[in-house]
C-alpha cells in the first residue's frame, strides 16, 4: 500500500453546462484526518460521490486505496467506509443486526464478524441493548455505532459526511476521539463538517468554493496565510469575499 | 409576548419536556439552544398549537395555545425545520398563496419582506423546488412574514447550513426585529447564542439556564484555561489523568481545562506536562463561551440525576 490513500488529479464533473467540480487536485496520506470544507453548493457532495465510486467523472483522474475511481469503482467501494448523518443504519434492525448486515455486504467471514462484533458491543457499552431496535437508542449512541459500523471491515479510507450534526457537545467530542483513534490505527478519515471548531481537529483541510479548491493546508497554515485567528474567518474570507465589506 | 408555564409532554415512556417555564418579551430574539432530541421541536409544536401539552399552559400574544388555537393561528408565523413550501409552485405563487390564506396581499405588507424578497425576486417565476438552499430559506421567511405576524417561530432554520449562509440568515432576523417582530428560534449551534437577546439552554427535555448570553457566561463558576502544547495527540489523555483536573474538553486547537482547586497551581501543571513529554506549554486563562457553559451545565444535570 502506497503512503497516499487518495490521489486526485484535475478531477472535474459537469452536469450539462454547469461545472460542479472544476479540476480539483489533492492527495491524502494514510492515517490522515482530512477535512473537506465548503459552502452549501460548492461541489463537496459531487466530489465525494466520485471518490466513493458512485459518480463517473467528466474528466481528470483519481485513485482511492490504489484503485481508479472510474474503471475500478467496484474495488474502490470494497475498500472504503461511508457514514452520513442522514443515512447510516437501518432503524428497524438491532445494533448487532446492523453490524452483521454491513459486515456481510463487505464479504467478511462469519467467524470474524462474530468475534469483532462482540468486542465492539462491549466497547460501545451496548451489550445490554443487544435486542433493542436502533430507533429506540439515543442519537449520540446511534452515531457512534454508525461510525463503528462504517469502519468495521477495516477500510483504508472512511468518508464521513457531516457526521456530527445536531449531537450534544459531549457526544460530539466523544465522536472525535473515536475518529482520532481510528486515524491513529492507519485509516484515512475524509470528513465534511459545518462546525468550524471541528476543522481544527483535522491534520489538513481543504476549502472548496464554486467547484474549485481555493485553500489547502494545515489549520495553522491557513490561519497564518489569511492572517486571521479562526478557521471560521478563513472560511468567510474565501466563501464570500464581499461578505466582510458589507457588514 | 410568549408565556410558558409548567409545560410537560411525554411520548409513551419518553419524557420529551419536563416542567418548562419561559417568558419571552415583546420584540426580542429568543433562542432555544440544545442538541437533537432535547425537546426543541416539541416545544415549538406546542406553542404553534400543533401538539397538546400533557401538563401546564402557554399563552402567545395573550391567547391560550389550547383554548384559543383558532384565533391564535391567524396571528403567528411558523417556519418548520423541513422546507415545507409548495415545490411545484413558483416563488411568486407561493408568496401569493400564503398572503391569500391569511386574507392579505403581497403589496399590503411588502415593506416587511422587501429586504429579503428583493434578493429572490429576479427568480420569481422559478418553481420553489429548483431554488438553492439559501434562496429557499429567503422564500420561506418571506412567506412566514407576509401576513404581518406578531410572533414568528423558526425551528432550526440554520441546521445543515454553511457558516456564511448562517451568518446571512441571522442578519435577516436582526432586520425583522427592527420591525418590532418577536422571534422565537431554535438552534443546535451553540455559537449562535450571541445572536440572540436571551437564550434558554435545553437538554433531555429540561431547561438548564435562561438569561442573556452574557449573563450565562458570567455565571460560569470556575476559572477556565486554554491549554496547548507541541504534542497535540496525547494532551487530552494526559490532562484527564492529572489528579487535580475537574473538566477537560477539546475546543478546536486547544483544550479547555478547569481545576478542582479554586487557585490553579500553574507551575505544578507545567511540571506534570513536561514530565509527560510536552514542551512549548501554554496555559492561558480565558473567558468561557456558551458551549463551555452548556458542557458544565450538562455535568451538573448528570450529578443531580445521580444524587
Amino acid at each position: 500500500m502506497p503512503d497516499n490513500s487518495i490521489v486526485v488529479d484535475r478531477l472535474s464533473k459537469k452536469f450539462g453546462e454547469f461545472t460542479a467540480v472544476n479540476e480539483i487536485s489533492f492527495e491524502t496520506k494514510k492515517g490522515e484526518i482530512f477535512g473537506f470544507l465548503g459552502a452549501n453548493g460548492a461541489g463537496k457532495s459531487t466530489a465525494m460521490k466520485m471518490l466513493c465510486g458512485l459518480l463517473t467523472p467528466t474528466s481528470g483522474k483519481a485513485t482511492v486505496a490504489g484503485y481508479d475511481i472510474a474503471s475500478q469503482s467496484e474495488r474502490v467501494k470494497r475498500r472504503i467506509g461511508y457514514m452520513s448523518q442522514k443515512f447510516s443504519l437501518y432503524q428497524d434492525l438491532t445494533a448487532i443486526e446492523n453490524i452483521r448486515f454491513y459486515a456481510g455486504i463487505y464479504g467478511m467471514a462469519d467467524k470474524d464478524i462474530k468475534q469483532q462484533s462482540d468486542r465492539l458491543m462491549q466497547r460501545l457499552n451496548l451489550v445490554d441493548y443487544a435486542n433493542v431496535k436502533i430507533e429506540a437508542l439515543p442519537l449520540g449512541w446511534k452515531q457512534k455505532l454508525a461510525f463503528s459500523v462504517a469502519v468495521f471491515h477495516r477500510p483504508e479510507i472512511v468518508f464521513l459526511d457531516e457526521p456530527t450534526g445536531g449531537v450534544d457537545p459531549v457526544t460530539r467530542r466523544d465522536f472525535w476521539e473515536m475518529i482520532t483513534q481510528t486515524a491513529a490505527e492507519g485509516t484515512t478519515i475524509f470528513v465534511t463538517t459545518h462546525y468550524m471548531d471541528e476543522a481544527e481537529y483535522c491534520d489538513r483541510i481543504s476549502i472548496m468554493v464554486d467547484g474549485k479548491i481555493e485553500a489547502l493546508g494545515t489549520p495553522e497554515q491557513l490561519k497564518t496565510n489569511f492572517a486571521v485567528s479562526t478557521i471560521d474567518e478563513v472560511f468567510i474570507c474565501l466563501a464570500r469575499p464581499d461578505a466582510n465589506k458589507t457588514n | 409576548m410568549i408565556s410558558i408555564r409548567g409545560i410537560g409532554k411525554s411520548y409513551g415512556k419518553i419524557q420529551a419536556l419536563k416542567d418548562i417555564n419561559i417568558e419571552v418579551n415583546a420584540g426580542e430574539i429568543f433562542g432555544l439552544i440544545g442538541p437533537d432530541g432535547a425537546g426543541k421541536t416539541t416545544l415549538i409544536r406546542i406553542l404553534t398549537t400543533l401538539l397538546l401539552p400533557d401538563t401546564g399552559s402557554a399563552q402567545v400574544m395573550n391567547l391560550d395555545v389550547v383554548k384559543d388555537f383558532k384565533l391564535l393561528r391567524r396571528d403567528f408565523g411558523y417556519m418548520p425545520g423541513r422546507f415545507s413550501l409548495y415545490e411545484d409552485l413558483t416563488v411568486e405563487e407561493n408568496l401569493e398563496l400564503f398572503a391569500s390564506i391569511f386574507g392579505t396581499t403581497i403589496s399590503e405588507n411588502y415593506h416587511l419582506i422587501e429586504d429579503i424578497y428583493k434578493q429572490i425576486e429576479p427568480f420569481k417565476t422559478r418553481s420553489a423546488g429548483k431554488l438553492s438552499g439559501g434562496m429557499k430559506q429567503k422564500l420561506a421567511l418571506s412567506c412566514v412574514m407576509i401576513h404581518k405576524p406578531g410572533v414568528i417561530f423558526l425551528d432550526e432554520p440554520t441546521t445543515g447550513v454553511d457558516p456564511v449562509s448562517r451568518r446571512e440568515f441571522w442578519q435577516m432576523l436582526h432586520k425583522l426585529k427592527q420591525h418590532g417582530i418577536t422571534i422565537f428560534v431554535t438552534t443546535p449551534y451553540m455559537d449562535e447564542a450571541s445572536q440572540c437577546d436571551r437564550i434558554a439552554l435545553i437538554q433531555n427535555g429540561q431547561l438548564m439556564s435562561i438569561d442573556t448570553p452574557n449573563a450565562i457566561v458570567e455565571q460560569y463558576k470556575d476559572d477556565l484555561y486554554a491549554i496547548i502544547t507541541d504534542k497535540r495527540h496525547g494532551l487530552l489523555q494526559d490532562l484527564r489523568r492529572y489528579e487535580s483536573a475537574k473538566s477537560v474538553f477539546l475546543f478546536g486547537s486547544h483544550i479547555h481545562y478547569t481545576d478542582k482547586q479554586t487557585q490553579l497551581d500553574k507551575p505544578a501543571l507545567n511540571t506534570y506536562l513536561q514530565a509527560h513529554g510536552h514542551s512549548q506549554i501554554e496555559i492561558r486563562k480565558i473567558p468561557p463561551v456558551i458551549e463551555d457553559c452548556f458542557l458544565a451545565l450538562m455535568g451538573d444535570l448528570k450529578e443531580d440525576a445521580h444524587a
